[in-house]
């Protein structure tokens, strides 16, 4: 399998997901 | 005014724009004109000229963004740190900036020393650096995302988490 990384735009949508992810993370240690 | 966490603040956007700034370059930007210029011969004007200049700036901006968030969040430095409720946005995207700093000067550097000329490699050397700052680079671009997101949040808890 290709590493997203490799891509620009693979890089840019991992970013993406990472933010949701932690996103809710965050929102759970808030307690919001 | 309160002099320290304003000039703290002001210092932090700054050098965070250069960092990140510079960080998008290279990736946005650099990685594409050097594989054009490496096919008409003309990769050496980057790698001499603009490569060790960016990265001149982009590694003490990484350091200057770090040292200036620190003396930012002050007292609650520990609490940042340790992710506590009430600075868990700031927190995390604190831990994020820290591990993008390390990236930066444990991988990036080093190995872009070694791809520079700044240090003797062999040509294998070279190009096992190239691999790895390349990936410690996009690595960084995909960590900058959430980062980004949490220092904004962070001042802002209402608006991003309703808390």
């Amino acid at each position: 399998m290709k590493n997203p990384l490799d891509s620009l735009w693979g890089t840019v949508v991992l970013g993406a997901v990472l933010t949701v992810i932690f996103y809710f993370v965050v929102k759970a240690l808030i307690g919001g | 005014m309160d002099y320290v966490p304003a000039i703290s603040r002001w210092i932090h956007l700054l050098a965070g724009v250069m960092w990140i700034g510079l960080l998008y370059y290279f990736n946005f930007v650099q990685v594409a004109a050097l594989k054009a210029a490496q096919a008409d011969s003309t990769a050496a004007g980057i790698t001499k000229h603009v490569a060790p200049r960016a990265l001149f700036y982009f590694r003490w901006a990484a350091v200057v963004t770090w040292l200036a968030g620190a003396a930012l969040l002050g007292a609650n430095f520990g609490n940042a740190f340790l992710l506590s409720p009430s600075h868990a946005a700031i927190g995390m995207g604190a831990w994020l900036g820290t591990i993008m700093l390390l990236n930066v000067w444990g991988i990036i550097w080093p190995n872009q020393k070694k791809i520079l000329g700044i240090v003797q490699a062999t040509d294998e050397e070279k190009n096992k650096a190239r691999r790895r700052a390349f990936l410690a680079s996009r690595f960084n671009v995909m960590l900058s995302m959430p980062m980004l997101f949490l220092m904004a949040a962070g001042g802002h808890s209402a608006i991003f988490f309703g808390a």
